[in-house]
């Protein structure tokens, strides 16, 4: 039998252990992409070697459906793997995972297609491919090599699997809700389909915009408060907490085309501040 | 004489980078080895996503040896113009040649062996490659377009040792990912393709394009349906591919309710696959996707797998579907004010409403014959899909959905048809009056406020707007004061700011569109074949910005010029001008004292008008004429046919018969040739000098009337 929603993660953990990844659990804070984990954003910089994997929940209020979409959720998981320098073998590495998970590359057609990553939030790009299984996008595969705005070296390599959709792919389903979350029959709506219809009605209904602005501000300040007194992880921490609520807001849809620029410009400085911090602190 | 192999062996190439790179490639390598004077025969590249390759043929053994004799200063010269020489050809002073008072230097170069500048050349290459992006990975410091991990290099059987931030050059490399993981040796140049295919990997990008071209046609005639050939997506998938595998496979049949462009196109963008049409050309449920491997189970397990992608896409491009059929067009149009058109312009909604009046004036003016109501209906309604789920995902779509939805909620399908072809160049009257006075709005706003385009910077794309609008013009005859219309539409952006410095600024902002124009015709129609002198002769009568007249003069005039007879009375139209300005000849007497008078002339004004006395009338139109005194037969002749011409011509002229009018011109042929032959011109005698230079002038004038052939070339 395929592999249960948890028994994938347990088997990308067991295997990026075995590579020399230090298994993290998830941050516990809100955040739209495994890549605003501080173990991957401010990690990639400066100049020390860092292994790392872990599961993100990752938030993205405009992408919820309240549970009626088969494959959009507000709430979803990433699992998140970074290595620094990336070792020559990283392709190999990667397709080595797919192989324990029990994708067989005989049978399906895996390819890199050019994919060119970019993080207009965290002055962050790189170059790399979404990998394709049989024509779906399994996994975003990136070189940093620009992250706050500083030149990535060495270079860290990082592969973000989407979680539901290779546990759909593997287990062949066709709706997020029917995968089996354990071997014990509960599946992933069991679990989690009354989150996103709450998560929805209150991310497109519900919150409470002008808390959610003053909150915005709060969060810049508290930024800017940790950076003046040089301590980088929690000023780094508030630039997250300022990114969640912007994208509350646009879900909201509070939030104009010409703000919306600035309102990413803003989170932008807080989080190149923050980065500029941890590199001073660094040494 | 031996055959040369290189491969730059890397991670995962981008498709749409393997062409270029592959010209790079050649290109840099036949610079490298030329400057160094390595003869080499012919040059073949390669790319497949992991490899990029060459192959040069009859590569020589090593660069022929030189030698090369400088002069450098005379003997005589300061001592520093000596050093300087000995610097700069690394000689002693005793190793230099004395001739004649000067230094001769003579450098002699050995010949250099192949392969030492062969592995020059690949650092070179390395080092220079113009990749669009590039990266660095792990801890080094090279760039590629991705990691790159093996160098191999062979001249002959020989490896050519070259080393490249830790890559050193050899004979291995690797075959197809997963068919044939591990190492594989090549022999050389006389090996490699065929060493790679039997460890499945094509390195022919042209033979995979075949495989692709024919397989994918192959498939859907299997399932009896039709493949929609499309040669972007075989070049790319052909970049995506080292063993392509063209696979069919079907969707849901209800997804079809989905306009078919939208499917197409999430195939095509999203997926890269093929779609297919039945018997009668309609989309048909099925798709041919391009897989990198032949799978154990023959592709069941790869098709079912792309089905359910596709799938879960035409499931979320049915909900935006679904969700824009609820809103009523005019509904999303109202949407179209939060929507900024350019920072200085207003929002969609403003141009939206510049458009419709622009488009309803056009109408009104019987430029184009429609129906006002539709025409102005469908202006309004043109922009909404902008703000629609569908155009959203695929903004490429623009117009063709709003023309879908304008179908489902019943509006006349001239409208419809108006929403759905006026980004383009169409040829329904509602749909060329809307797409025209769309295009002129954005070219005149933009102008308006000083964004026009300079040198190679367009950034509004107003260029391509021009010609569209030209096209459109041209090809649905329109007629119309170009003028007229630019003034407009730059009228009623002024009015939406209630800006008076605009409003002032008309006159100077019209005529420089009429010069945009102009340059944009003839750009247009220079790829038509049509000489742009030409329209700069017709360009220069002023006043023509009837662009249908326009062009039919100029076609006109071309078809004229090129006969023999059009040639010749060019020559004849050259001489006589080159005459009057040689004799420095405005004209006769009686007229330029007017000038003196200081009545202004614009040109046009009859001569004759202000003239009362009934006798010097006569008389000064017999001088003007040219005919009074005429005493040779040749002159006689000429003002005979300039009587009948001028007449016959001018009447052409009025009624846009321009082939009449060339034709009226030719007939002066022979008498301005007779004239040439047998009058002279510049006469002893003052009053036969002034009366012959009149008639020049009056036949100038006369073949005129069509064009300037003065700014006519040959």
């Amino acid at each position: 039998m395929s592999l249960s929603f948890q028994d994938l993660i347990l088997t990308l953990h067991r295997y990026w252990s075995a590579q020399g990844c230090v298994i993290l659990q998830p941050y516990d804070m809100e955040m739209g992409a495994g890549t605003f984990h501080p173990a991957t954003v401010l990690r990639a910089l400066g100049p020390d070697a860092w292994r790392a994997a872990y599961v993100q929940p990752c938030r993205r209020p405009t992408d919820g459906r309240y549970g009626e979409n088969p494959n959009r959720l507000g709430h979803y998981y990433q699992y998140q793997v970074v290595l620094k320098p990336s070792p020559d073998d990283l392709q190999e590495l990667y397709l080595g995972s797919l192989a324990e998970i029990g994708i067989d590359p005989l049978k399906h057609d895996i390819r890199f297609v050019e994919d060119d990553w970019e993080s207009p939030t965290l002055g962050a790009w790189g170059l790399g491919w979404e990998v394709w299984c049989d024509g779906m996008e399994v996994t975003q595969f990136t070189y940093f090599q620009q992250v706050g705005g500083f030149e990535c070296k060495p270079v860290t390599g990082e592969l973000t699997y989407g979680l539901e959709r290779l546990a759909m792919y593997i287990q062949g389903v066709d709706n997020v809700f029917d995968l089996r979350f354990n071997d014990a029959g509960v599946t992933y709506g069991n679990v989690f389909l009354e989150n996103e219809r709450q998560g929805s009605e209150y991310n497109f209904e519900v919150a409470n915009t002008n808390r959610l602005f003053q909150a915005f501000r709060e969060a810049a300040a508290e930024c800017e408060l940790c950076i003046e007194r040089k301590l980088p992880i929690p000023a780094y921490e508030q630039a997250i907490k300022a990114s969640h609520v912007f994208n509350t807001l646009q879900a909201r849809g509070v939030i104009s085309v010409a703000e919306r620029q600035a309102y990413i410009g803003r989170v932008r400085d807080l989080a190149k501040a923050a980065c500029e911090a941890w590199l001073e602190r660094a040494g | 004489m031996a055959d040369f192999l290189l491969e730059l062996l890397s991670e995962e190439i981008p498709a749409r980078m393997q062409a270029k790179a592959r010209n790079d490639l050649g290109r840099l390598f036949a610079e490298c080895t030329g400057e160094a004077g390595l003869q080499t025969g012919a040059i073949d590249v390669f790319s497949t996503p992991r490899r990029l390759a060459l192959i040069a043929r009859d590569v020589a053994e090593a660069t022929e040896a030189s030698r090369e004799e400088v002069k450098g200063p005379r003997t005589s010269a300061p001592p520093q113009a000596l050093e300087g020489f000995l610097r700069k050809t690394g000689l002693r002073q005793e190793q230099l040649e004395e001739r004649d008072g000067v230094y001769f230097a003579v450098i002699e170069r050995a010949g250099r062996p192949a392969a030492e500048i062969l592995a020059d050349t690949i650092s070179r290459i390395v080092a220079g490659f113009p990749w669009p992006k590039s990266m660095r990975w792990g801890d080094g410091t090279l760039r590629w377009v991705r990691p790159l991990h093996g160098i191999v290099a062979i001249l002959g059987e020989d490896i050519v040792p070259v080393e490249i931030d830790g890559i050193v050059s050899g004979a291995t490399t690797v075959g197809h990912r997963f068919h044939h993981p591990g190492d594989i040796t090549i022999g050389g140049a006389q090996d490699y393709v065929e060493k790679l295919r039997a460890c499945h990997v094509i390195v022919d990008q042209e033979e995979r394009e075949r495989l692709i071209r024919e397989g994918a046609d192959e498939a859907a005639r299997e399932a009896g349906l039709k493949l929609l050939a499309d040669e972007g997506l075989v070049v790319e998938n052909a970049g995506l591919t080292e063993w392509p595998v063209p696979l069919l496979g079907r969707f849901d049949s209800e997804f079809l309710d989905v306009p078919r462009e939208v499917i197409v196109l999430t195939m095509r963008t999203n997926q890269k696959y093929f779609a297919c049409t039945n018997e009668d050309g309609l989309l048909a449920p099925a798709f041919v996707c391009v897989a990198n491997v032949a799978a154990k189970d023959g592709g069941a397990l790869i098709v079912e797998g792309n089905r359910r992608v596709l799938a879960a896409r035409l499931a979320d491009a049915r909900f935006f579907w679904e969700q824009d059929l609820k809103v009523p067009l005019e509904e999303q149009a109202k949407k179209l004010n939060g929507i900024v058109f350019h920072e200085k312009l207003g929002t969609v909604a403003d141009k939206v409403e510049r458009v419709a009046k622009l488009a309803r004036w056009l109408v009104e003016r019987g430029v184009i014959q429609a129906d006002t109501n539709q025409v102005e209906r469908a202006a309004r309604l043109a922009k909404a899909d902008l703000v629609s789920g569908m155009v959203g995902e695929f903004p490429e779509l623009q117009g063709v959905i709003g023309g879908y939805l304008a179908e489902a909620q019943s509006e006349p399908q001239a409208v419809a048809d108006a929403v759905r072809d006026h980004y383009g160049t169409p040829g329904q009257p509602a749909s060329a009056a809307v797409a025209l006075a769309d295009k002129l709005d954005t070219i005149c706003a933009f102008f308006g406020v000083d964004l026009k385009p300079t040198g190679s910077k367009d950034p509004f794309a107003l260029r391509r707007a021009a010609i569209a609008s030209i096209e459109i013009i041209v090809r649905n005859g329109l007629r119309l004061s170009l003028t007229q219309a630019v003034r407009g539409a730059l009228a009623n952006r002024a009015a939406q700011v209630s800006d008076a410095t605009a409003t002032h600024r008309l006159d100077g902002t019209s005529e420089e569109l009429i010069e945009f124009f102009a340059e944009r015709l003839k750009v247009q129609q220079r790829e038509a074949g049509v000489r742009h002198d030409l329209i700069d002769a017709v360009f220069a009568l002023g006043g023509e910005d009837d662009l249908v007249r326009l062009l039919a003069r100029v076609n006109a005039l071309q078809s004229f010029v090129e006969t023999e007879e059009g040639a010749d009375l060019l020559t004849a139209y050259k001489r006589a001008a080159n005459i009057l300005k040689k004799e420095n000849w405005t004209g006769p007497q009686v007229m330029s004292s007017r000038e003196e008078q200081g009545i202004p002339q614009t040109g046009e004004e009859d001569p004759l008008v202000l003239v009362e006395e009934p006798g010097l009338k006569e008389a000064v139109a017999e001088i003007a004429s040219g005919s009074a005194g005429a005493d040779l037969p040749e002159e006689k002749a000429l003002i005979a046919a300039l009587n009948a011409v001028e007449r016959e011509a001018s009447a052409a002229v009025e009624a846009e018969d321009f082939t009449g009018a060339m034709a009226a011109l030719a007939s002066l042929r022979r008498p301005i040739d007779d004239f040439f032959d047998h009058v002279t011109v510049n006469d002893a005698e003052a009053a036969k000098r002034e009366r012959r230079l009149n008639l020049l002038m009056r036949f100038r004038d006369a073949v005129n009337q069509v064009a300037d052939f003065s700014r006519i070339e040959g």
